[in-house]
């Protein structure tokens, strides 16, 4: 039984389409990953599900209820978290504004002081950092705390987007051990990526998105012996 | 000129100042979160004015219970403001949301005009003056000025220490983000329209204290807390809130020296080359 099932989605900004017919499904305590070089429309596909963007056609059945079209702050109550390209923090707040703002939703903030002890006890520099600035942490500890702001919504399901994009490569690697984390805790994760080699070795199930269209779907470690995969994503 | 007129005028600077700091963090506010420039604030600010002047002087209402009428009347007219002209244009162009807006300000005036005359309308209040060390103080500046700072104290507690607050700065910071927190956007922008009227209302409220209310009384003051927002930098509402008493005190001190009118002539002198020298506001980085 999935807990996220798109089918027939198509969805574009304008009189441009960037995705086609695209179908995908995450079950419950599943990681899986949308790779796909710049420009596939990952990110589009990201933004459909969390509702910044609503699709022209398709479905999107999350936990029994149709999502399609609802706006971006009624998605987040039915426990879908967004963790958005570029991070999107609130660079003028503090560290704990940021992730109390990510408890805004009444059933969220009703558990905040659970959930912000266990943002801690996942990151505990965001416990050191709490009082500084968002905008003034390094790129890593912003995507920690991004990520972190996301968790503090009690998600079902944590969506993110390109986390290791404009990292330092030493930072990259230390991006993709949280969210090796944030999985181990128990969530479901739904990841868009460009650096394919790292994140096939997170994920269980992957889906290659190429123009707008899926165009291979398996599990990680299968797909990350296809030939083509190599060939083209992992510079092998 | 004795030492003595020009300590008065700067205190008189700094209460005129308390005042100017409520409507410029008004405007500021909501420019801050919805990105529009309500040209018409100040008139909304008259129009709680003339609430409280005929609830006192017509309906006999003791002034503080006018003073209320006018809170609320801000409130709703903020709320008003929101629903009726800028929801249904959100999305347009900058320029056709400040023409709404703009068209507002003619709108106000042209009603009360039709409706109270454009006689001027005083609420006479008998209160007391101090004499401190040869300086005059009349309590028709103090009480606005104590009661502007105590509300810019609230404000900055409000958008600090609550949820709704914090929500609103993070909005400003960045609206499609916080729509991912769940927070839906026309919800903030109704309370910070909410907030901002209140503050019209609470201006107009401290206002009828020292000036008599009249169809534009908007001109009197609403270029100055444009003026005043631009100079502290759009948005920035510590930039505001330290511009109004700058502004002031040019105002008030450049009054005595020379003449009233000069005092505004200066102000706005200052501020063009201000403009000239960092087009960002005073709190502005250098590039």
């Amino acid at each position: 039984m999935s807990m996220l099932d798109l089918s027939g989605i198509t969805a574009g900004y304008g009189p441009f389409t960037a995705l086609w017919d695209v179908s995908l499904r995450v079950a419950e305590g599943e990681a899986v990953a949308v790779v796909g070089p710049n420009g596939a429309g990952k990110t589009t596909l990201l933004r459909v599900i969390s509702g910044l963007i609503a699709p022209r056609s398709g479905r999107i059945a999350f936990g029994g209820a149709e999502l399609a079209g609802h706006p971006a702050h009624d998605i987040v109550a039915h426990g879908i978290a967004h963790v958005p390209e570029g991070r999107r923090l609130f660079p003028g707040l503090t560290v704990a504004d940021n992730l109390k703002m990510g408890a805004f939703l009444p059933a969220a903030r009703a558990r905040y002081r659970e959930s912000l002890e266990r943002v801690y006890t996942l990151f505990p520099v965001l416990a050191e950092r709490q009082k500084q600035r968002a905008g003034s942490m390094s790129g890593g500890e912003q995507q920690m705390l991004a990520i972190g702001r996301a968790l503090m919504s009690q998600p079902k399901i944590i969506l993110l987007d390109e986390p290791s994009l404009g990292l330092a490569p030493v930072m990259v690697l230390r991006v993709f051990d949280l969210i090796r984390r944030v999985r181990e805790e128990g969530y479901t994760i739904l990841v868009v990526e460009q650096n394919v080699r790292q994140v096939l070795k997170l994920v269980d199930r992957a889906y290659l998105l190429e123009v707008g269209r899926i165009k291979m779907e398996g599990r990680a470690a299968e797909l990350a012996e296809q030939d083509f995969v190599r060939k083209a994503y992992m510079g092998v | 000129m004795e030492p003595i007129f020009l300590v008065e005028a700067a205190i008189n600077g700094i209460l005129l100042g308390g005042v100017l700091a409520l409507l410029a963090l008004g405007l500021n506010l909501i420019f801050g979160v919805l990105d529009i420039v309500w040209i018409a604030y100040v008139d909304l600010v008259m129009v709680c004015m003339y609430a409280i002047y005929f609830f006192h002087v017509a309906f006999g209402w003791p002034i503080w219970a006018a003073g209320l009428v006018s809170l609320v009347a801000g409130t709703l007219l903020g709320v008003g403001v929101h629903l009726l002209i800028i929801s249904p244009i959100l999305t347009s162009a900058p320029i056709n949301q400040l023409l709404a807006t703009g068209g507002l300000l003619f709108f106000l005036q042209s009603a009360a005009t039709f409706l109270w005359t454009t006689d001027h309308k005083t609420v006479r209040l008998s209160l007391p003056s101090y004499e401190i060390a040869g300086i005059f103080l009349p309590a028709t500046r103090i009480i606005p000025f104590a009661i502007s700072i105590l509300a810019v104290i609230a404000l900055y507690f409000f958008l600090t220490r609550t949820y709704i607050g914090t929500a609103i700065r993070a909005v400003s910071q960045d609206r499609d983000a916080m729509s991912l927190m769940g927070a839906s956007p026309q919800r903030i922008y109704i309370v910070t329209s909410a907030v901002g009227g209140l503050m019209a209302g609470l201006a107009g409220a401290l206002l009828i204290f020292q000036y008599s209310v009249h169809p534009f009384f908007g001109g009197q003051f609403g270029p100055l807390t444009f003026m005043i927002c631009v100079l502290g930098g759009l948005g920035n509402m510590v930039g505001a809130f330290i511009a109004s008493f700058i502004m002031s005190e040019i105002i008030s001190i450049g009054g005595v020296v020379i003449s009233t009118e000069m005092g505004y002539v200066i102000a706005f002198v200052i501020f063009i080359v201000m403009m000239f020298v960092r087009p960002g506001g005073i709190m502005a980085k250098r590039e």
